[in-house]
């Protein structure tokens, strides 16, 4: 049977330090068994490494950031579909969910299909209302606490104990080992990802991350636990190696079973010293090592195409344990003229 | 004492634990021992063996040989008594 020919817009071409996942997903779809791909980049800013990378993207459209409004997003869109007829997109960061969530609608009576979370499920799984979830789900999660002003610091060691984690509402996070420092990271985090900032337990332990997809059903499509071997100093996994520990998957299905989830998602989890293990995050995309999914076995980009088609998937069962990732960094060398048409022109 | 099922021992003493992710690497003997715990040989069967083989004092192998046990079961690469009954 000929393989259809789909054109999938892709966001996160930022394939930096702190890599957005857009150019891992952009590998997956690639090697799609399902289908061909023509594939759209969407990207904020200039330098997005991915915009230059044309083995991979074949046309990249600047978008308006999220804080520019829903319409100007919409009115964005509209003009790349007239272009491009897009058939699906995949948007890869948390900031820019809430407006493609709301957009979904409109989106699909153009044509474009996405599947992403459903708004309550994006509202839910917020790491500011982490306790609610946890307690709501059964799932173990640190205690944490929202703050909006930096008058309530001085409470807090009252119910923490110091080391805490304090956290922007979409990235960063800083250990703080007095009030001092907490009211540093308020003042820095909160100047970069607006109010509020959450104050969070610290669990001593080991990080693990596990990437996966849901159907909206409940049902698990695919799921691969991961140990980060090699971590920046942003806390990023340089390297990583896929494991098979039955508690994670345990808590991976029933996190599933118990919301719903519907799309791809990673999860942030912290194992202790006796084994327990604590749920730090929910990030509600797929992440930037997703490509490690599709080298155990788990093309989780391709299935969650053919599930925004619409498609009836099969769930996969196994992935290889003991594969690695390893990361690095390369130069590419462009023409200053691909720079002027994409920042003047925001198309390349 | 017997060596977790599903840790993996390359020929070249890697050590890889696939639940928690972690590598290990350990000598040519340490690689003879572990055999010998897949192998559910007791403490003194593996004794006599490596000190049939090589020449080295009871004591200080034994010493040595705790150890070795002492940073497997840290490691949780020992299987426990729960595990073992179970």
């Amino acid at each position: 049977m000929k393989k259809p020919t789909l054109n999938i817009a892709v966001t996160g071409l930022n394939a930096i330090d702190s890599p957005g996942p857009g150019v891992s997903v952009i590998r997956a779809l690639r090697e799609a068994a399902s289908f061909n791909t023509r594939i759209i980049g969407l990207s904020y800013e200039s330098l997005e490494p991915g915009i230059y990378m044309h083995d991979l993207v074949d046309r990249t459209y600047s978008i308006p950031y999220p804080t520019a409004g829903i319409d100007l997003l919409f009115e964005r869109l509209q003009y790349i579909q007239e272009k491009e007829k897009l058939d699906v997109i995949i948007p890869n960061f948390d900031a820019e969910l809430y407006p493609f969530i709301k957009l979904e609608h409109n989106l699909k009576t153009m044509g474009i299909h996405m599947f992403l979370p459903t708004l309550h499920q994006f509202e839910e799984r917020n790491k500011v209302n982490l306790n609610d979830f946890g307690k709501k789900y059964g799932i173990k999660v640190p205690k944490s606490k929202v703050i909006y002003d930096l008058s309530t610091v001085h409470s807090l060691p009252s119910e923490f104990s110091f080391p805490m984690i304090v956290k922007g509402k979409f990235y960063d996070a800083s250990i703080a080992y007095s009030i001092e420092q907490v009211k540093s990271y308020f003042n820095k985090i909160s100047a970069k990802w607006g109010l509020p900032v959450i104050i969070q337990e610290f669990i001593h332990g080991t990080e693990f991350n596990v990437t996966g997809l849901g159907d909206g059903t409940g049902k698990t499509i695919a799921a691969v636990p991961m140990r980060k071997q090699y971590i920046t100093d942003k806390g990023k996994a340089w390297g990583g190696i896929s494991i098979s520990d039955e508690k994670m998957l345990d808590m991976t299905r029933k996190f599933l079973r118990n919301t719903k989830w519907r799309g791809g998602f990673e999860l942030e989890l912290m194992k202790n010293k006796d084994g327990e293990l604590y749920l730090l995050e929910i990030n509600p995309r797929l992440p930037a090592w997703i490509y490690l999914a599709v080298g155990v076995g788990q093309n989780i980009p391709e299935v969650l195409v053919n599930l925004a088609m619409g498609h009836t998937v099969k769930p996969f069962t196994e992935y290889a344990v003991g594969k690695m990732f390893v990361r690095y960094s390369w130069d590419m060398i462009v023409d200053r003229e691909e720079f002027e048409q994409i920042s003047m022109y925001g198309e390349l | 004492m017997k060596l977790k099922k599903n840790v993996a021992v390359s020929e070249s003493g890697l050590l890889f634990n696939p639940v928690t992710g972690e590598s290990f690497s350990v000598n040519p003997i340490g690689v003879e021992i572990l055999n010998f715990l897949r192998e559910e040989k007791t403490d003194e069967q593996i004794s006599e063996a490596i000190l049939g083989k090589y020449n080295a004092e009871k004591q200080a192998f034994e010493n040595d040989y705790q150890d070795f046990i002492g940073v497997l079961s840290h490691n949780n690469l020992i299987e426990s008594h729960e595990e073992t009954n179970a």
